[in-house]
């Protein structure tokens, strides 16, 4: 990981929100939030349950529209643009998503293709290579005849990531990818993307609930509470230890990673902690 | 492809900057990636392949095995016609005789059938697509219940019958449709929400047929249970013209929209993700499946479970997954058609209306479903 160093400069942001508002129904989730997605990074977005986070990737990616302010799109606004020129832009996936009942894997990805058909045009080459890419890639080639039905959680997970792929979008948002998963198709995943950014230099928004991967994959950590945006940035510059207090409510230490050297989030609960561990903050 | 690499594949550790491909030469390592390219790229041809040809394989078999039904239909009956001069008829080279009979007595009745199956098994198949539920058809979630509450308030209290007793179940159709959308509208229709609120609105239609059936008079009722069973018999050219005009017009509409039935059906969030507009592709393919149901009733009357019963058929017929909207229509035509011979020709002497005959067959499917669902806690 490079995260290190680097500065989170957003010159060139190809997808913002600008005092957006966003609500369901009269509940209003996130209020007045402006923020900037780098382009070509993978940007994370944490925050406890509830904060919102998932709310604003919705918003990000037009699945919710704003009741105030607006999300540009290459500078416009993102709700007046034709929604499959979006889609041929931006592609989403929505939190645990529901495949067709006994749909084939391979026909699951080839869906992915549909903002680049027209009316009466068919799936082509070009949309077989594009899906042949996502299932390699995702590692899912020997699963392509499956039925999506009879998968585990992690093969699904990157099936649906092989979809979303497919789609061709240089920008990529995915709400809690790594969700049901065991700890190594989390990293698989999280690798995944992380290939996907370095090698063919995508933009990447993840929803994360785990704060220490989100730390290590993140070249840019935005975390939330309560609907706004705490605190944005290198993920090694803003976690601190009353960050983690701010945002989850929680005492904590916080220590450089061994793997990777991004901080690493320790907890400390009501139990099993000596006095050592006392926090050079507290709440 | 075996059941072993669901576990194997679980463990694969996947090529990358990891230690085990680290002494491949770079070369070695871009052919072995172009050969996995040009592997998954073979692989995705060959399933759509294979779901190409599945797909013409069944419509192509279905259309024949209704044009066979349709031809032994129209070669019995009073007078006995051999098979051969039905076709030769129907191709336009008879020698005259027995075309008569064929097409002007036996040919609407058994094209009636055709076209009103066909328009239910379609109707049927959107809707389940769309609301993602083999129990969401048109006949099950009340939108016939309307026209047939419609249809039994214009014989019994107007009196009326024949030609404007179809306009009247059309209408109740429509509007029967569209209370339980609007009923159904939260910030948007979910598919579960339309169905219960189906299932209500038809239990209320219901009583009222009820209803207005004690109140009627004897041939009244007689009259309106007749229209209530559905039945192809007595049709004329004067059914098949405005039903095959219908249909000339909506199965086009509906066959260009498959490919966002297809989108839709993975879910509102993901359809929406793929740029498809959600609400307004619903509502259109819920119009175009309310309208297809409602021309086919207001032809035959209510036909129990065929709307019901093909899509879940064709989509076992075809490859897993997909909506099959033509082959659902094949299949309604070959529902419909089959029911009728048996109902004209199975007993000497006593001529079923069709719907007796669905209902006797789909009435099993309906129990299998609910058992089936049950069984494997997929209820909604």
């Amino acid at each position: 990981m490079t995260t290190g160093g680097s500065t989170t400069t957003v010159a060139q942001a190809r997808l913002s929100g600008q005092a957006v508002t966003l609500r369901y129904g009269e509940r209003e989730i996130v209020k007045d939030l402006s923020v900037d997605i780098p382009t070509g990074r993978i940007t994370v977005i944490v925050g406890a349950n509830a904060c919102g986070k998932s709310t604003l990737l919705r918003g990000l990616a037009r699945l919710l529209a704003p009741a105030s302010g607006a999300v540009y799109l290459d500078g416009k606004d993102i709700h007046s643009l034709p929604t499959k020129a979006v889609a041929a832009k931006l592609g989403i996936l929505p939190q645990s998503p529901a495949a067709p009942d006994g749909i084939r894997v391979v026909d699951l990805v080839a869906r992915g293709r549909y903002p680049h058909q027209g009316w009466f045009r068919q799936l082509g080459p070009g949309d077989d290579a594009a899906v042949a890419r996502a299932l390699v890639v995702t590692d899912t080639v020997e699963l392509a005849s499956r039925s999506v039905d009879e998968l585990s959680g992690g093969q699904r997970q990157r099936v649906w990531i092989a979809m979303t792929l497919a789609q061709g979008t240089d920008l990529l948002l995915l709400d809690e990818p790594t969700t049901f998963l065991d700890v190594s198709h989390q990293v698989d995943v999280l690798d995944l993307l992380t290939d996907l950014n370095r090698q063919e230099g995508k933009t990447i928004v993840i929803v994360l609930h785990d704060l220490n991967l989100a730390c290590r994959y993140a070249d840019h950590l935005i975390a939330m509470r309560s609907g706004a945006v705490v605190a944005a940035g290198d993920a090694s510059e803003i976690v601190t230890e009353e960050l983690v207090t701010t945002v989850f409510g929680i005492r904590a230490r916080v220590v450089p990673d061994p793997v990777s050297g991004t901080p690493m989030v320790v907890p400390i609960g009501r139990y099993h902690a000596d006095a050592s561990a006392e926090p050079a903050v507290t709440p | 492809m075996s059941t072993s690499s669901m576990s194997t594949s679980a463990a694969t550790v996947r090529p990358g900057p990891a230690p085990a491909s680290g002494d491949m030469s770079a070369a070695a390592r871009a052919r072995s990636a172009a050969e996995l390219d040009a592997a998954a790229r073979a692989a995705v041809v060959r399933a759509r392949r294979v779901r190409d040809a599945r797909q013409v394989g069944v419509i192509l078999t279905l259309a024949a095995l209704c044009f066979c039904v349709l031809c032994v239909s129209l070669s019995l009956g009073e007078v006995k016609i051999p098979v051969l001069d039905v076709v030769r008829t129907l191709i336009g080279a008879d020698e005259g005789g027995d075309g008569y009979i064929v097409t002007s007595i036996r040919l609407p009745r058994a094209l009636t059938g055709v076209l009103a199956g066909a328009a239910f098994g379609m109707s049927g198949a959107i809707f389940q697509a769309l609301l993602r539920n083999p129990l969401a058809s048109p006949d099950v979630i009340g939108i016939t219940d309307g026209a047939s509450a419609a249809a039994v308030i214009a014989i019994v209290g107007f009196g009326l019958g024949g030609y404007p007793v179809s306009v009247v179940a059309f209408v109740g159709a429509l509007v029967t449709a569209t209370i339980m959308y609007l009923l159904a509208w939260r910030r948007g229709v979910t598919g579960y929400r339309l169905v219960l609120i189906g299932i209500a609105v038809g239990a209320m239609l219901s009583s009222v047929i009820s209803y207005v059936m004690t109140i009627s008079k004897v041939y009244e009722a007689r009259q309106a249970l007749g229209w209530l069973t559905g039945s192809l018999n007595a049709k004329s050219w004067d059914t098949v013209r405005p039903l095959g005009l219908a249909l000339a017009v909506l199965v086009p509409l509906v066959l260009l929209s498959g490919r966002r039935l297809a989108v839709l059906r993975a879910g509102d969030d993901v359809a929406r993700a793929l740029g498809v507009t959600v609400e307004r592709s619903r509502l259109a393919l819920l119009l175009l499946g309310v309208a297809l149901t409602a021309v086919a009733t207001a032809a035959v009357g209510p036909v129990a479970f065929v709307a019901f019963t093909s899509g879940p058929i064709a989509r076992r017929l075809v490859v897993d997954g997909e909506a099959a909207i033509l082959p659902a229509a094949l299949v309604g035509a070959l529902v419909m058609t089959t029911s009728d011979l048996i109902g004209q020709h199975a007993i000497p002497s006593i001529d079923f209306p069709v719907g007796v005959v669905t209902a006797i067959i789909g009435a099993p499917y309906l129990l299998w479903l609910l058992a089936a669902t049950n069984r494997t806690g997929r209820g909604g």
